[in-house]
């Protein structure tokens, strides 16, 4: 199999200059799983087609849809945020593959601990995307009910949700349940000790978690070899659980290597390892300018391996989908498209006194204290009011 | 048989026992926990009688610990942790402020942390450096966590009954010096509400306020006074988040001087807390400013000085005078 389009880079001399040449570091060639390649041509994995054996052109052409309607939803989001409606947003842009494979590779029982960008995930678990816009907005920290889609909340500081979704695992197996659990993270955050402390809990107590991490390539301004020497994946040798890297931009190698981990976990076989190799086409956040540490031509080139590109291409190649399906795919498109802006738009702010609410399950003296005062302050105002 | 002397570590251990037993939820993780029951022996013979799937020896790793604690948690268990010494916590703090503490209000209250953290905390054994701190401002001044500490065997057992039912996280500092105390534990009768203060001494000259290991040095010091002719009340305030004023308040205006005791550094300690509060609710109440008696601003110092490090019966007994004096 050939893996040049998605080759590793030779760790960089120097940190101080924009990365251009990608060459393969001597005498690591990465085995990559890859069932389309970036033209959209089927290729045969002997161990992984299996997983996507029985797949149909309907569920084929879901995957695609999921990919432009994540897409969309995300593009959406980031002109929201250009028009003053966001205070920011964590674009997803270019890792729709590997969202959306491996967000359909989990089964309803399953428990999804994401980051703050995984939004493709969120569409494939049921969680409306409208309910991921209120953080980004600043009307909560968090709009939904984590247990509604076992999606669990935008986890912001990097890596600590594996630690729960290592521990949910370890809830799973005393509860003798066959579901599993995946943790999301990046490159950026596989340098955190508490995604070494998830690897190492997930081992000895042989949890059902799978570790996706979506090697994007970049951590805001930090390429991947400021975070590692060694080929992510090849991380998890060392606590003794197997490790793969897939083509993160083929969502049908997502799809089939999530799957295999996850079965993994159910049959009691303990965690894995998967690294989507993938790109970050657009900035960390609407806060962020890639023009700073990286080259153009760098997204050049991965734009050629675009994920939804490669998934019509074959679909329409192999005809399993029309004409049709991509004009009503559009349609779709816009109609979404239009729901987020007109949500977002009539969005309210919180009741002021929202900010005291659920600081305690049970109460808090110091916080009905100060609620009280609080409430007394505002009334002042009132009362001023009245008085003109 | 409701009522039996025993020691504080056993006391603990008697609750913890007790929870296993009655909710299958309940699970104790922590480092040497298991086989060897802690390095306090307050987890003793716990895995031998509820097996290594509800009594856990985890990796050496606190935030790891604290970490699958919330996942377990967030699958319905009522994790019960151990950091092995208060200079060990820090590890975990991130998990601790970051995710614990906030986790049910960025879920908008639909997912709750039942989390209980045991830390034996605070000096007095000759330990060597990370085994003899009291980091309890640390977390009291982080909303979303509750902070509590016993200072006898028959409220220990009590509040870890009352922690472990509490669906908040509960950081539990065990006043290591007292664990070998023994008091009469009564199994039938609670003592209270959690976040309750309790007069242990009733006076009408000063209020001493102090909670876990310095209640018996304020009890030592109104003893001694009482010799002098000065009458001190004595406040076991158990639980520093949240803090019970209204209890503190009640004593102060009966006493009118208020001195607060903690090894912690007086410097943004608990103490100051209280300093300010009191000074708000009781102004034309008091007779003197109130004081605090606590550590030094300098890193817990190394084992042959601590008695000049911790208050003492001394140390106490110059703040009571300096304040009736004032």
């Amino acid at each position: 199999m050939t893996v040049e389009s998605t080759a590793a880079r030779k760790p960089r001399r120097s940190a101080g200059t924009k990365r251009t040449a990608a060459k393969k570091p001597p005498g690591s060639q990465p085995d990559l799983v890859q069932l389309l390649t970036p033209e959209g041509r089927r290729v045969e994995s002997a161990e992984y087609d299996a997983y996507v054996a029985d797949i149909t052109p309907e569920e084929l052409r879901g995957l695609y849809r999921d990919m432009v309607l994540t897409r969309r939803f995300d593009a959406e989001a980031t002109s929201l945020q250009r028009q003053g409606e966001l205070g920011l947003w964590a674009s997803l842009l270019g890792q729709e593959a590997a969202q959306i494979g491996s967000g359909r590779a989990t089964r309803e029982d399953d428990y999804v601990f994401p980051t703050y960008r995984e939004h493709g995930v969120a569409w494939c678990r049921g969680v409306d995307p409208t309910n991921l816009l209120g953080m980004f907005r600043g009307v909560n920290n968090g709009g939904w009910d984590p247990n509604s889609n076992n999606f669990h909340l935008y986890t912001i500081v990097i890596g600590s949700q594996t630690l729960h979704a290592t521990g949910y695992a370890m809830g799973i197996a005393k509860d003798g349940a066959d579901s599993a659990v995946i943790a999301y993270f990046g490159d950026g955050a596989s340098s955190q000790g508490d995604v070494a402390e998830a690897f190492t809990f997930s081992a000895v107590y042989n949890a059902p978690v799978v570790f996706f991490c979506q090697n994007n390539q970049w951590a805001i301004s930090e390429p991947t070899e400021r975070q590692t020497r060694v080929p992510l994946y090849q991380r998890a040798q060392g606590y003794g659980f197997p490790g793969v890297r897939v083509d993160g931009n083929d969502v049908l190698a997502c799809l089939a290597v999530t799957k295999w981990a996850l079965e993994r976990a159910r049959r009691g076989e303990g965690p894995t390892l998967v690294e989507a190799y993938t790109y970050r086409m657009g900035a960390h956040t609407t806060s962020d300018d890639p023009t700073k540490y990286r080259a153009d031509e760098e997204r050049e080139a991965w734009e050629v391996k675009d994920p939804i590109l490669r998934m019509r291409a074959y679909l329409e190649e192999s005809g399993q989908a029309d004409e049709a399906f991509f004009t009503e795919l559009e349609a779709e498109s816009e109609a979404l498209g239009k729901r987020v802006r007109e949500v977002v738009r009539a969005m309210p702010d919180p009741d002021r006194f929202a900010m005291f609410e659920n600081a305690y399950a049970d109460g808090h003296a110091l916080v009905d204290e100060e609620r009280a005062q609080f409430a007394a302050y505002q009334a002042s105002f009132a009362d001023e009011g009245e008085g003109k | 048989m409701a009522a039996e002397k025993m020691a504080l570590a056993k006391a603990i251990n008697e609750s913890l026992r007790t929870a296993l037993e009655s909710d299958p939820k309940v699970l104790i993780m922590g480092e040497d926990v298991g086989k060897l029951g802690g390095v306090f022996r307050v987890t003793d013979g716990l895995q031998k009688d509820f097996g290594e799937d509800r009594v856990i020896d985890t990796p050496l790793a606190e935030s790891g610990i604290v970490g699958t604690a919330i996942g377990l948690a967030l699958r319905g268990y009522r994790p019960v942790v151990e950091i092995q010494f208060d200079g060990f916590v820090f590890p975990a703090y991130d998990q601790i402020v970051t995710q614990l503490a906030k986790m049910h209000a960025r879920a908008l209250g639909k997912i709750k942390l039942p989390v209980v953290i045991r830390i034996p905390y605070g000096g007095g054994i000759g330990a060597v450096e990370h085994h003899s701190e009291s980091p309890e401002a640390l977390f009291a001044h982080v909303a979303g966590l509750k902070v509590v500490s016993p200072s006898n065997a028959h409220d220990a057992y009590w509040m870890m009954q009352q922690a472990i039912q509490s669906d908040d996280p509960v950081i539990f500092f065990e006043p290591k010096r007292r664990y070998w105390d023994k008091a009469e534990v009564n199994r039938e009768a609670i003592p209270g509400p959690l976040h309750r203060a309790r007069v242990v001494r009733e006076g009408s000259d000063l209020t001493l306020a102090a909670y876990g290991p310095m209640v018996k040095v304020c009890l030592e010091a109104a003893a001694a006074a009482q010799e002098e002719g000065k009458s001190l009340e004595v406040l076991d305030l158990r639980s520093m988040s949240p803090m019970d004023f209204d209890s503190i308040q009640a004593s102060v205006e009966k006493t009118r001087r208020l001195v607060v005791v903690h090894e912690a550094p007086v410097f943004l300690g608990t103490g100051s807390e209280i300093a300010a509060r009191i000074t708000e609710r009781c102004f034309y109440h008091l007779e003197a400013p109130v004081l605090r008696v606590g550590g030094y601003h300098a890193p817990y110092p190394p084992a042959r000085l601590e008695d000049e490090y911790l208050p003492g019966l001394d140390r106490v007994l110059d703040a009571v005078d300096r304040s009736l004096a004032f």
